[in-house]
């Protein structure tokens, strides 16, 4: 029966009280020692036939009879209300079907009502203004040059801590201190001016980090098709049935009247975890002008408008004894949200989880700015919080004179820090010990010695990550159990490129013990799938693996009677082998032959997400190491290699999730050493949209990677006993890098990326300091 | 730009270089060794004359401006960037696309080796990277690791498959070296 629960949630590492439905279907975990036979094996993936062969069909990929192009005009000003606007002459030109704005698409609310589908401000470079929907793209952007737009440019602010002063300009009216949700995010524990009093050493820092553009390879965009007064829309999209929700709301529909429908996505990595202007439009100019409508994102207007991971200006202090145990912690965090924020990410959440630390104080400052809004990007604020977190830990063992391996093991948390409650497993330590192995961390000063010439020096620095990535209810699966002896598993959740659809169809196969060859999953659409929440958070496979499960094993029960019916043998003695019937004689039925005198039917299992245990808590852990090597001279940092250890739970597959690690240290690695929006502060205007000015790292880029998981199978956690990974492997590996380069100057970079313009500035600034100070001896003597 | 798009035949010329464009006009293509005709405007690229007028989706639109390699077709065995070609540049020559690979459903050895060394996760960028190696591998069925980076470097890969991408064009040439009858 289905319970309404009030629960604790975690999200994208924050925690939510919400009202959730529990539908228990009660499934024994997998024992950690049970043999399997599918599950935890190098399964290829299921979709790379047809990935490998251009038949995967993206968002981009969809032609429709009739289809139409639209292309949307953006704010060229950073502040400004739209005096007039004036579209006849884009109306006029052959081949335009629309144009849609203000004047004359309905008010709809977004971002919370912090602004409408078409404003009449515009509060960032980018800002929607109108839409052109032509025959052709070419002829949809020809016309966007004919519409006359007169501006009020308004002031504006792109400096976040400009943006806190009293007599800032305000982006939003309604909020006179900028700040998302009016106020700073708060925690403390303990008492942190009694810890800083107590401690023997007192190391403070001020990090700064920068903004991040996604650059999925596959832009945001859709398209929309009515068929009477239902509506159906492609989108490149993490969350199905969240872009139903949000698009029945957004148009008035019923929910039954929405499909939406994402086969294939290039990338989302955060940006797609909800639906897009573009998809509202597109809906709106589909119905008005009675043809599908396509909207698909340019490069340019992808790093514009559709999410960043957002800068920060962090400040950290800690205090410790002189053993190491950490006596207190503080840690205020600024962040630059942009035009709109429904949310903010925390870059505090590490710092409050790490380490046993019992007096600790966090403020998290999410400020409007007059730049593109951010949106969730691979583990929003740990990857941020981590950086300065763990360069502040390393500052710390220096101070100390004590090996931050070591420092890190005296604070490790036993029990979770925020809720006092004991980890369902905690892998931590374990990946310590065989990441220190894996890049020669006892051996590191010798290496240092032998291997820094000239002007190279060589460093070796780790970093260690808490995530969530439990997963949780509500999700849902149906095993449809054909008469053939197949199976299709049917869920609304998307494969947004981790590999969901393999780890599926092992679970699923593991569970019905029927071939892998005979289970195919069906999912990405809200017609035909039942619900299972967005795919984010490192959350999909521990949600949606147990729903899975639970359906097999309900389909597989109710094979079994009904082939002890068919075979006219008690129940108890038959079992499933490989797709056949196995009975107590030794007989082994193909499950075909014995189902053949019902003919044609279908056996349908159902399964639900259960409930996750409340008397412990469920995260993801990991530790990298970095191997750099620095040159004094030229600034330049060439990372040699990384070494990644990881635990989440039980391994499914290890050859995609060894993918999975490597992604994430591979964008780790492009944000630690060269990722940077660059905004002109005169303009508000970012400079580098496209991806010649912003660089994310090529194949001649990647150094060597030794990744690994801690294989531990997590029976509490949920009854697969897996938890996420997609997150975890980017977390620490900025930090990682950051500490082998402090490492091997001597001196730290405060500020990603590291880039040699700052490696030489720290080193001038290093220099310079000692210059001071030999003055300062020599005038004393 | 395409010369063929001169406004004036040039006075030298004995037979005047047609005019074509801006309007619609026919040009002919050869893909995946088929012969088409198209009804397009000269400024129409070579990519969205595969996506849009022949509706082969392989080869991506990552940016439209030769900067991420999702584009990537083969033109006389070439790897080539088919955002920054018109398709009526392409008359007379042979164009591969992803589509035109699998022989008779086999799959091709770099096919093969990108799905056993999980050379991809969302997979949008991999028929870029398929075909450069493939043309790779074709000019030097025994590459070097250092060969092969060098060949998909111009492919970008955001969900950062590269280590496996290096393996999986390894993995071929080695398969392709084996094969009887070579
Ligand atoms: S689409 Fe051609 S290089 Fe990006
Ligand atoms: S597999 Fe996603 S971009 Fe390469």
């Amino acid at each position: 029966m289905a319970k309404v629960v009030k629960v604790q949630t975690e999200f994208e590492g924050r925690f939510y009280e919400e009202t959730i439905v529990v539908e228990g279907t009660e499934v024994e975990p997998w024992a950690p020692e049970q043999p399997l036979k599918l599950v935890g094996r190098p399964v290829p993936r299921v979709d790379g036939p047809e990935k490998v062969t251009g038949r995967a069909r993206f968002t981009h990929d969809v032609r429709l009879p009739g289809m139409l192009h639209g292309k949307i005009l953006r704010s060229p000003h950073p502040h400004a209300r739209i005096k007039r606007l004036d579209t006849s002459k884009a109306e006029r030109l052959p081949g335009v079907r629309l144009v849609l704005s203000h004047q004359n698409a309905p008010e709809i609310p977004w971002f919370r009502g912090q602004t409408r589908l078409f404003d009449t401000t515009v509060r960032y470079v980018g800002d929607e203004v109108a839409c052109v929907v032509a025959d052709d793209e070419e002829t949809a952007e020809e016309a966007l040059r004919l519409i006359e737009v007169e501006y009020e440019p308004l002031p504006f602010v792109v400096d976040p801590e400009r943006a806190l002063e009293p007599d800032a300009p305000r982006v939003h009216e309604s909020q006179p201190n900028n700040l998302v949700n009016g106020e700073p995010e708060v925690y403390e524990r303990g008492d942190v001016q009694q810890g800083f009093a107590e401690a023997d050493v007192v190391v403070e820092g001020v990090f700064r980090t920068q903004t991040a553009l996604h650059n999925c390879l596959e832009t945001h965009g859709s398209v929309a098709h009515w068929d009477g007064d239902s509506l159906t829309i492609w989108d490149s999209t993490q969350h199905v049935f969240g872009v139903r929700f949000q698009l029945a709301r957004a148009l008035g529909l019923p929910l039954h009247k929405v499909r939406v429908i994402k086969r294939h996505m290039g990338g989302g990595f955060g940006s797609k975890n909800q639906a897009g202007k573009y998809a509202a439009i597109a809906a709106l100019a589909a119905r008005m002008t009675g043809r599908p409508v396509k909207i698909v994102l340019d490069r340019f207007e992808e790093n514009l408008a559709t999410g960043n991971r957002p800068a920060t200006i962090q400040t950290l202090k800690l205090g410790a004894k002189r053993d190491g145990t950490l006596t207190a912690i503080f840690h205020k965090s600024i962040l630059n949200a942009g035009a709109y924020a429904v949310w903010a990410p925390s870059a505090s959440g590490p710092t409050k989880r790490l380490y046993a630390c019992p007096n600790v104080r966090t403020e998290d400052w999410a400020v409007f700015t007059n730049l593109g809004p951010f949106s969730a990007f691979r583990a929003p604020g740990y990857v941020e919080g981590t950086f300065a977190l763990e360069s502040m830990m390393d500052e710390l063992a220096k101070a100390l004179g004590l090996d931050p391996l070591e420092l890190r093991l005296k604070n490790y948390a036993e029990i979770d820090p925020i809720t006092n409650k004991p980890y369902t497993t905690k892998g931590l330590r374990q990946a310590y010990e065989r990441g220190a192995q894996l890049i020669g961390w006892a051996e590191r000063a010798h290496t240092k010695r032998a291997r820094s010439k000239g002007p190279k020096r060589v460093g070796f620095g780790l970093a260690s990550q808490i995530w969530g990535g439990s997963g949780g209810p509500p999700a849902y699966a149906l095993v449809k159990l054909n008469p053939d002896g197949t199976a299709t598993v049917v869920t609304g959740t998307q494969d947004i490129g981790t590999g969901t659809r393999t780890a599926l169809a092992q679970i699923a196969a593991e569970a019905l013990s029927f071939p892998l060859d005979a289970v195919e999953v069906e999912l990405g659409d809200t017609q035909w799938g039942v619900y299972a929440p967005l795919s984010a958070g490192s959350m999909t496979l521990a949600t949606v693996g147990p729903a899975v499960r639970a359906a097999a094993e309900d389909a597989k029960k109710q094979l079994l009677d009904v082939a002890a019916q068919l075979l006219e043998l008690p129940k108890e003695g038959l079992r499933v082998e490989d797709g056949h019937i196995a009975t107590p004689k030794g007989e082994r039925l193909p499950v075909a032959e014995v189902l053949r005198p019902l003919g044609n039917f279908q056996i349908v299992g159902k399964g639900a997400r259960g409930p996750n245990p409340d008397d412990k808590n469920v995260n993801t852990f990991g530790a990298q190491f970095a191997q750099v090597e620095v040159d004094v001279e030229t600034g330049e940092v060439r990372v040699e290699k990384i070494v990644a250890v990881h635990e989440s739970g039980r391994v499914v597959n290890p050859l995609t999730i060894r993918s999975q690690l490597y992604g994430g240290v591979i964008m780790g690695l492009g944000y630690a050493l060269l990722e940077r929006r660059l905004d002109d502060p005169r303009r508000g205007l970012p400079v580098t949209p496209t991806l010649e000015t912003y660089k994310v790292l090529t194949v001649a880029d990647v150094p060597e990677i030794v990744a690994e998981m801690v294989d531990l199978p997590d029976p509490e956690a949920n009854p697969i006993g897996a938890k996420g990974v997609g997150e975890p492997p980017i977390i620490p590996t900025a930090a990682a890098i950051a500490n082998a380069v402090a490492d091997a100057l001597g001196v730290r970079v405060y500020e990603l990326p590291l880039s040699p313009d700052r490696v030489l500035a720290a080193l001038r600034g290093a220099q310079a300091k000692k210059d001071e100070e030999e003055g300062e001896e020599g005038e004393a003597s | 730009m395409a010369k063929a798009v001169r406004a004036e035949p040039e006075p030298e010329l004995e037979v005047p270089v047609p005019v074509r464009g801006p309007e619609r006009g026919p040009i002919k293509l050869r893909v995946n060794g088929e012969k088409h005709e198209l009804w397009v405007e000269p400024r129409r690229t070579l990519l969205d004359a595969l996506r849009d007028d022949l509706g082969l989706t392989g080869a991506k639109k990552g940016c439209d401006e030769g900067t991420c390699g999702t584009c990537t077709v083969l033109l006389d065995g070439k790897p080539i960037y088919a955002c920054l070609r018109l398709a009526i540049e392409c008359e007379g020559h042979e164009i591969t696309t992803i589509e035109g690979l699998a022989q008779g459903g086999e799959l091709h050895p770099v096919q093969r080796a990108f799905i056993e060394e999980d050379a991809l996760q969302c997979g949008f960028c991999t028929p870029g990277q398929i075909l450069s190696v493939k043309a790779l591998l074709d000019e030097n069925p025994n590459p070097t690791e250092e060969d092969v980076r060098r060949a998909v470097s111009g492919n970008l890969c955001r969900c950062g498959a590269y280590p496996h991408i290096v393996r999986a064009a390894l993995r071929a040439a080695k398969g392709l070296a084996e094969r009887p009858g070579r």
